[in-house]
């Protein structure tokens, strides 16, 4: 049961993923984005991470992609042309992504004991443990994220400013 | 008790056909009342000709759209122009499916009067209401019209400002409860009756107000209607949309009345708890114990959707830089405010 929906999910991400490359009009990549991330609530959910598969679907499927449909609605974005684009991106590109492939599945895979396997479905994090953890816990680095999410407010209110 | 995997499949089926036709037929009768009210506002009389006192009205209305040509303009991009009434639609029909509408009632181990009880029910709520707002973006998009173009840019704007005001508002209730899971956040209400609800005894008037004020918003009822205002984009985002397709988009924004108007009454008003508390509990039996908590859920949720058509028949539609402004310079901090107070008081309590 869980591993189909596993199954089910992980393979509409991954064709999401591929179709937001494949795709020429901007819109049309938005949506199989917001496909991205509203499947990997799910894997979130298969894992028992409850609150974050909520907070994932409102927060960017539900919130920051619309801000990015609404920008290229916006924007009125076309179809995208083909170009030639960069020699060294199609030169390094594409080894580099293999190289970083590689790297990071030879650490999973050496770390594997140390990580340990977790089963689909069998823990559950209640919101309130969750919460116990994030605020007693982790509160230092909780509030310096925020602080951090606060300046890149200011920034960008400081940035959109017109000069008078 | 352990339930069998085909009973509970079966059930759930059930369920789900139920209430989905209680809630199109609700939402139908809502158009109506609606018509009616407003009419009377107005000093008219409504739809009066079918049926008795226009009763069968929604169905005359429901054939109309039905058998209307399905126009398909011209360059419009044909997959969103489809998809977006049915991610409208689909999305407020989804998220009536947390919600409980009488009390806890077992039916061999499944519960009767709510489709699926999940611990962040709340939550998922907000997630399938932030998915909604694709629908009517898209289909402004898709439209090659820039009516509705214009009248989706609002929406997605309206919608993404008022969505903050509206999920902190609910934090005060979220803090009173310690809980996501809708029959929690009931059960602690349902006390001493009117006097434990959270709109009375929580204290939590400003924030039944900030939500009441951004689910209008949500809803795009009057005075935030900006994205459908006639008198500037025709008809907003569904300009293009004809039959079904048009009736889909109505149904939509009649559900996602009928889920506001629900989830008011589950956080502030003591969902389907009685006003009198526990006073008239011993009597009536076993059916008067699985039908009154029905009753009064209904006759608040009725309560509310006469708030909106009330508004609607009163109030005129607000200026966009005045929307904007009320929902991040007031609805906002006020927001903020209330989570502050509501803490600090829940802390001096347990102290």
């Amino acid at each position: 049961m869980y591993l189909a929906l596993f199954l089910i999910f992980g393979g509409l991400c991954v064709a999401g993923a591929l179709n937001l490359l494949f795709q020429r009009h901007p819109i049309n990549s938005a949506l199989s984005l917001i496909v991205v991330m509203s499947s990997l609530a799910v894997l979130y959910l298969l894992l028992g991470a409850e609150f974050l598969a909520a907070a994932q679907v409102i927060v960017y499927s539900g919130a920051i992609m619309v801000l990015f449909t609404f920008v290229i609605m916006l924007l009125n974005a076309g179809r995208e042309e083909r170009t030639h684009g960069s020699k060294a991106a199609y030169a390094v590109g594409i080894p580099g992504a293999a190289a970083l492939l590689g790297a990071l599945v030879y650490i999973f895979l050496s770390n594997g004991s140390l990580l340990g396997p977790t089963l689909l479905g069998a823990s559950w994090v209640v919101p309130t443990v969750f919460s116990a953890t994030l605020f007693h816990d982790l509160l230092l680095p909780f509030e310096v994220t925020s602080v951090l999410l606060l300046v890149a407010i200011l920034g960008a209110v400081a940035l959109a400013r017109k000069e008078h | 008790m352990e339930v069998s995997f085909w009973f509970f499949v079966l059930i759930s089926i059930l369920k789900v056909i139920i209430v989905t036709g209680i809630l199109l037929t609700a939402v139908a009768y809502t158009v109506l009342l609606e018509r009616k009210v407003v009419g009377r506002i107005q000093n008219r009389w409504g739809p009066s000709r079918v049926g008795p006192f226009g009763l069968l009205q929604p169905l005359a209305d429901g054939i109309k759209l039905f058998l209307k040509e399905d126009l398909m303009p011209t360059n419009v991009y044909k997959p969103l122009f489809i998809a977006a009434p049915i991610i409208a639609l689909g999305c407020a029909l989804m998220s009536i499916s947390m919600i409980p509408f009488g009390a806890n009632i077992q039916y061999h181990g499944v519960d009767l009067f709510q489709i699926s009880d999940i611990n962040i029910g709340l939550l998922v709520i907000l997630g399938i209401t932030s998915i909604g707002v694709y629908g009517v973006a898209l289909s402004g998009w898709s439209s090659n019209n820039k009516y509705s173009l214009l009248g989706a840019l609002r929406a997605s704007a309206q919608v993404i400002s008022y969505e903050l005001a509206l999920g902190l508002s609910l934090v005060g209730v979220i803090l009173r409860s310690g809980s996501f899971r809708l029959r929690d956040i009931v059960d602690v209400q349902s006390a001493h009756g009117l006097l434990s609800w959270n709109f009375f005894g929580g204290w939590q008037f400003a924030a039944f107000f900030i939500y009441i004020m951004a689910a209008f918003a949500e809803t795009n009822r009057t005075p935030f209607d900006l994205p459908e205002a006639e008198s500037e984009l025709t008809a907003g985002y569904h300009t293009e949309y004809s039959s079904m397709k048009f009736a889909m988009f109505f149904m939509a924004e009649y559900a996602n009345m009928i889920t506001v108007g629900c989830l008011a009454t589950l956080l502030f008003f003591g969902g389907w708890s009685s006003p009198f508390g526990h006073l008239f509990q011993p009597y009536g039996g076993v059916w008067a114990a699985a039908i009154m908590p029905v009753f009064w859920f209904v006759l608040k949720v009725f309560g509310f959707l006469f708030l909106y058509i009330w508004v609607r028949g009163t109030l005129p539609r607000f200026r966009y830089d005045q929307l904007m402004g009320f929902g991040w310079k007031f609805l906002m901090p006020l927001a903020i405010a209330n989570i502050i107070v509501t803490s600090f008081w829940l802390a001096y309590r347990a102290a």
